[in-house]
């Protein structure tokens, strides 16, 4: 079952069972030892007194005669009691009605049991050397099991009636102490799925308070993704939408225009357009993938030289007239990560560095192996970024004062993206030795380990 | 008609400035909050073209400074942001009008016209003095029967003296309305267009006032 209110149920109903059912058997026990011992006391006084009549009778007690009058005194015991008076010579003298006519013990004196005629008898034997007699006492045990039964009885029949009561006010008091977290449950069934406000926590119990703050606390997080995502969504939907309606214009241009001077200048922009839609395209597509899965990429052993000469391999013709630099030792380092994902992050530095050249300028990568840290620098001889940007430009979609006529406003969110899921970090400053950028990449090296 | 364009997008900017140039406007841009509040301070415009997500900041923030400062100057909000919500937001900090991206040009420059006409106080489409017309959507003018075809330097002039047709326009008022800041402003080109454009409209129609400027001719008592 998996019902919290079943289970306590179960439980509080079993554990009073059990503490009754021990208390039953306490009471069983202890009744039946008070019934012993006060029967035994009966069975021994009743033999001393029968004992003490027969001696007051003297000798005659001991002929035929007296017979009927003994009969007579012994018949208030008829029911419960039998009694043998017996000469010690063995002659039974007397007998209540009812008592068999075999002796009912074999002892001399004191208690002892027996099976008579399939039941069992409790006797006391009481015997008298000077006047001869031996007065044997006794009551059958299913007598006694009787009175503890009826004893148990007066016990449990007020129980049986109380059984049903306790199980419901038990039942109620759950179902009262339960109510907070049924309310709970229900407010949150109510719950619309986008509701993410807190839940109050005022009069809430305090064991349920810590559920109710991580549920909060929880809510909270889910809401600040979702206004991330929507705000994420808002800005995406503005810059397509802008270099779309730059599109549209231009070809209305083109197709409107008096010249051909203004059409072919129309032309022109929308290949700059189409260039930039493409661009910022394929820079959400990536930001989109890295966001999805930043841990599920497979890491390899990646040479971040040989990553950096593809990346030059790849460069479009208009960007080749840029004299470009690279340290041969960043050959033969090798970082643990994902080679596609490292490509994009030094692909979009590298094209960040081409983009805000001024001419003429070069672009240089280098290295530096530190005890604790391995650096990867780009070096270009740009405008650098402005000091009250610097904090905004890892923001998606920020573009600075010195943006390129390119830029999606991604680029450097994917690099911080791309270089976190390779297990490194971005650094940028402006160059102190010239004008420019130096962006640089930070692997931590763990004491003995290899970078990545 | 000058307008100033604020948008940060360069291949969009350009296309406002050719576009609405096509449509007689005088266009120039901005690509951002500061460099428009400044252009606004230091010129007045017939029409203000806004982008809401500028690179420093929004363009409700300019809109709004724009408006307390008691400007009046009609302003068409031009943005991706156009849920319902959003417009609403434009409109009621002060804009005349709002435009979703991506837009059609024609209507761009019919909804442009059609703020900076109310801001003149006119209802009807053309302006209309002593016989003269203008077709602002078609670049031409109505003179008695004749339509005439004008150059949009021409219109220009012409449309600026009919704003107002009693007020004396000086040859740098009118340059102002010519050119944007980037063009060059060549000598005599005022006086080579009004010439012009007294030789398609009829040579009484302006007047010139020697030494202040020009305005169009008042209607005979």
């Amino acid at each position: 079952m998996n019902s919290l209110r079943g289970k306590l149920f179960l439980i509080l109903v079993a554990a009073t069972g059990l503490i009754w059912l021990a208390a039953t058997c306490w009471t069983y026990v202890g009744a039946r030892r008070e019934v012993e011992s006060v029967l035994d006391a009966r069975l021994q006084e009743a033999a001393l007194m029968v004992l003490s009549l027969a001696s007051s009778n003297g000798v005659g007690a001991s002929q035929d005669g007296g017979d009927s009058r003994q009969t007579a005194e012994l018949l208030n015991y008829e029911r419960q009691l039998s009694c043998q008076i017996w000469s010690l010579d063995g002659r039974l003298v007397a007998r209540s009605s009812g008592a068999p006519n075999e002796s009912l013990s074999d002892r001399r004196a004191g208690f002892s049991e027996r099976l008579i005629n399939g039941e069992t008898w409790r006797i006391f034997t009481a015997e008298d050397a000077a006047k001869g007699v031996r007065v044997l006492v006794g009551d059958r045990i299913g007598l006694r099991d009787h009175f503890v039964a009826e004893i148990l009885k007066g016990i449990l029949t007020p129980m049986g009636l109380v059984v049903p009561l306790l199980g419901f006010l038990i039942w109620a008091s759950l179902n009262r102490g339960l109510r907070p977290l049924r309310g709970l449950a229900e407010e949150l069934t109510r719950r619309s799925a986008d509701d993410m406000r807190p839940i109050a926590t005022g009069r809430v119990p305090t064991e349920i308070q810590p559920v109710i703050g991580s549920l909060n606390a929880l809510f909270a997080r889910v809401k600040d993704a979702l206004r991330h995502e929507r705000d994420l969504t808002a800005f995406a939907a503005h810059e397509l939408r802008t270099p779309l309606a730059g599109l549209r214009t231009q070809a209305q241009i083109a197709m409107a225009a008096p010249d051909e001077a203004t059409r072919s200048a129309a032309l022109r922009q929308i290949l700059v357009g189409v260039d930039r839609t493409t661009r910022l395209v394929r820079q959400l597509l990536a930001i989109a993938k890295l966001d999805a899965a930043p841990e599920a990429i497979s890491a390899n052993q990646v040479s971040i030289g040989g990553v950096i000469e593809e990346v030059i391999e790849a460069l479009p013709m208009s960007e080749r007239a840029i004299p470009i630099t690279v340290d041969p030792a960043l050959k033969n380092i090798m970082v643990t990560a994902n080679r596609d994902t490292l490509l994009l992050a030094i692909r979009n530095l590298h094209e960040n560095a081409a983009r805000h050249m001024l001419q003429p300028g070069a672009i240089r990568w280098s290295m530096e192996e530190k005890s604790e840290a391995l650096a990867v620098y780009i070096d270009d001889e740009g405008p650098g970024i402005p000091q009250e940007e610097m904090a905004l430009v890892t923001n998606r979609f920020f573009r600075g004062r010195y943006k390129s006529p390119l830029g999606s406003g991604l680029g450097l969110s994917i690099v911080e993206l791309a270089l976190r899921a390779s297990g490194a970090r971005l650094v940028l400053q402006n160059r102190k030795d010239a004008c420019g950028l130096r962006a640089q990449i930070i692997w931590k090296i763990a004491p003995g380990g290899a970078p990545g | 008609m000058r307008i100033l364009v604020v948008e940060d997008d360069p291949v969009l900017s350009d296309g406002l400035k050719v576009g609405l140039g096509l449509y007689g406007a005088t266009l120039d841009i901005v690509a951002n909050c500061a460099d428009g509040d400044a252009a606004l301070a230091a010129d007045e415009f017939d029409a203000l073209v806004l982008d809401l997500m500028l690179p420093d900041g929004s363009g409700l923030d300019l809109l709004t400074a724009l408006r307390s400062r008691g400007d009046r100057t009609p302003v068409l909000l031009l943005t991706a942001l156009d849920e319902v919500a959003d417009r609403i937001r434009g409109l009621d900090a002060g804009a005349d009008d709002y435009l979703g991206k991506p837009f059609d040009l024609e209507e761009l420059a019919a909804r442009v016209r059609a703020i900076s006409r109310r801001n003149e106080g006119r209802a009807a489409p053309q302006a209309s003095y002593n016989g003269v017309t203008l077709n602002p959507a078609r670049l031409t003018v109505d003179v008695g029967e004749a339509c005439i075809g004008l150059s949009r330097r021409e219109f220009a002039v012409l449309a600026a003296l009919m704003d107002r047709p009693g007020t004396v326009l000086s040859k740098s008022d009118l340059e102002a309305k010519l050119y944007g800041w980037q063009e060059e402003i060549e000598s005599n080109t005022v006086e080579v267009h009004v010439h012009k454009l007294r030789a398609k409209i009829g040579r009484t129609k302006i007047e010139t006032l020697r030494g202040i400027g020009y305005r169009m001719r008042p209607v005979a008592p």
